[in-house]
């Protein structure tokens, strides 16, 4: 278990937090990239599923969409995008592109089936109201669907922050770069403390997002109201 | 780079014999490669194979129990689930790092790894079949004279089956996914070819483990359909 012990020692070690390969510019990285690329994915994918959902078309699509992102490791498309020409190659451009298509799907096929399962009572109500197209989609269908766009959100986010770690394996840094230097370097304490980084940013984002997913939530906000009401 | 300079001058000189040859172009389909590598590319397809079976089949063995305790104590359904989720959120790259004290550089830190996702998955898929019972079917089994295990695994589970199946989907296609990063502790099946593609810049070897990995997957995901349509005939029956 000395083990345990260096890795404490490396956590302890002033120059680990400073300089470009320190624990502060490595997260920074981490987050900068995988944010990027969720507000990217978020920003192509949600616009696309409303409008299908709304249509009820394309379900066909949103599934392959997220079976596809399953069965594709994130690993080979990192290094595809990293041998081909400029502008990817060795560039943010190739490891961005590589997080945004992971992001896509689960966005996508949330989002899609969240608006599409909206209670039809709702809508059918909404439209004899007299209400239009794209007042059904803002003010029914996209708050019913709220719920799950969030858990496509927080799923994607997970999966950002994974595949930027595995970009460490491929180029640039974030800190998967701490990992992949301690493996270059066979220093198992650099390793660890690498993962435990990445843990702990993992496991910080799953939880923002939790509570981020419930101040969201109109429907949340009705629930609670008709929870006081009742008592 | 040299194989890409030294195919551009070539080209250049001999562009009928040499442009054929899509080794010395470096060009991403290339059947030459696949040729004259066919033992390595089976040699890593079979290790990927082995790493991912093993990790679905240990997840698969260990979420059984582990769903059932969490049914019969409900005070540990909120613990196994909320575990299940911490562990998937761990980056695969980062969790086998983690393992790495206990496991060492060998295959046992990517097989123990995968187990543990794969076990996150299938333990909500027990879970969720099993909820998905209708309360009903489980009265007229009782009534029927079944004991709590007849119970399970001639009424239950059976039912449960179309959801177990998904799960089992789902974990199966992401671990042959995942196994490629276990090119980090040397044991990555397909991925370990990506990642010397990589480092040579031999796009041949970099495409074709790739496409690879994703026929595998492929592979896997039909057989378990088909072994779904083969268990549950009576589904089969309907649809047709």
């Amino acid at each position: 278990m000395g083990w345990i012990g260096d890795v404490l020692a490396w956590f302890g070690n002033p120059q680990n937090w400073q300089g470009p390969n320190g624990i502060p510019q490595r997260l920074i990285e981490h987050v900068g990239v995988s944010a990027a690329a969720l507000g990217i994915a978020c920003a192509l994918a949600i616009p696309i599923a409303l409008w299908l959902g709304h249509l009820h078309r394309g379900g066909g699509l949103a599934v392959a969409v997220s079976n596809v992102g399953r069965a594709v490791p994130t690993f080979a498309v990192l290094v595809i995008l990293v041998l081909l020409p400029d502008p990817f190659g060795l560039s943010t451009l190739s490891i961005l592109t590589a997080l945004v298509l992971f992001a896509i799907p689960p966005i996508l096929t949330n989002t899609y089936v969240g608006v599409r399962e909206a209670d039809p009572a709702a809508v059918d109500a909404a439209r004899g109201m007299g209400m239009s197209g794209p007042q059904v989609l803002f003010r029914v269908e996209l708050p019913l669907a709220t719920g799950l766009l969030m858990d496509g959100v927080r799923l994607a986010a997970v999966q950002v922050i994974a595949t930027a770690t595995i970009a460490a394996l491929v180029a640039g840094g974030g800190l998967g770069a701490i990992i992949t230097d301690g493996f270059g370097r066979q220093d198992q304490a650099e390793v660890i403390g690498g993962a435990i980084c990445v843990l702990v940013l993992a496991l910080s984002v799953e939880g923002g997002m939790a509570l981020l997913q419930r101040r969201v939530d109109p429907l949340r906000a009705v629930r609670e109201r008709s929870l006081v009401a009742a008592a | 780079m040299i194989g890409r300079a030294i195919g551009g001058v070539l080209v250049g000189n001999h562009a009928a014999t040499v442009s054929d040859d899509c080794l010395i172009r470096n060009a991403w389909v290339c059947p030459e490669y696949v040729r004259t590598r066919a033992d390595e590319l089976a040699a890593a397809t079979v290790e990927h194979l082995r790493i991912t079976i093993l990790s679905v089949v240990f997840g698969a063995v260990l979420s059984l129990p582990l769903a059932l305790l969490a049914r019969r104590i409900p005070r540990l359904r909120g613990t196994v689930l909320g575990l299940s989720t911490a562990i998937y959120t761990i980056p695969s790259l980062a969790l086998f790092s983690l393992l790495l004290p206990f496991t060492g550089l060998s295959d046992r830190t990517v097989i123990v790894g995968l187990t543990l996702y794969s076990l996150t998955i299938l333990v909500r898929a027990v879970l969720s079949g099993l909820d998905g019972v209708p309360e009903e079917v489980r009265d007229a089994g009782r009534g029927m004279g079944y004991s709590p295990n007849g119970l399970l695994w001639r009424v239950e589970l059976p039912l449960a089956l179309p959801v177990l199946i998904g799960g089992l989907r789902i974990a199966t296609v992401s671990t042959v996914a995942l196994t490629t990063v276990g090119t980090i502790v040397g044991s990555g099946g397909l991925g370990n070819l990506i990642q010397t593609g990589l480092q040579s810049d031999f796009k041949a070897q970099v495409f074709t483990a790739s496409l690879l990995c994703v026929v595998i997957a492929l592979v896997l995901d039909v057989l378990l359909i088909g072994t779904q349509r083969v268990l549950m005939p009576w589904r089969r029956a309907e649809a047709g």
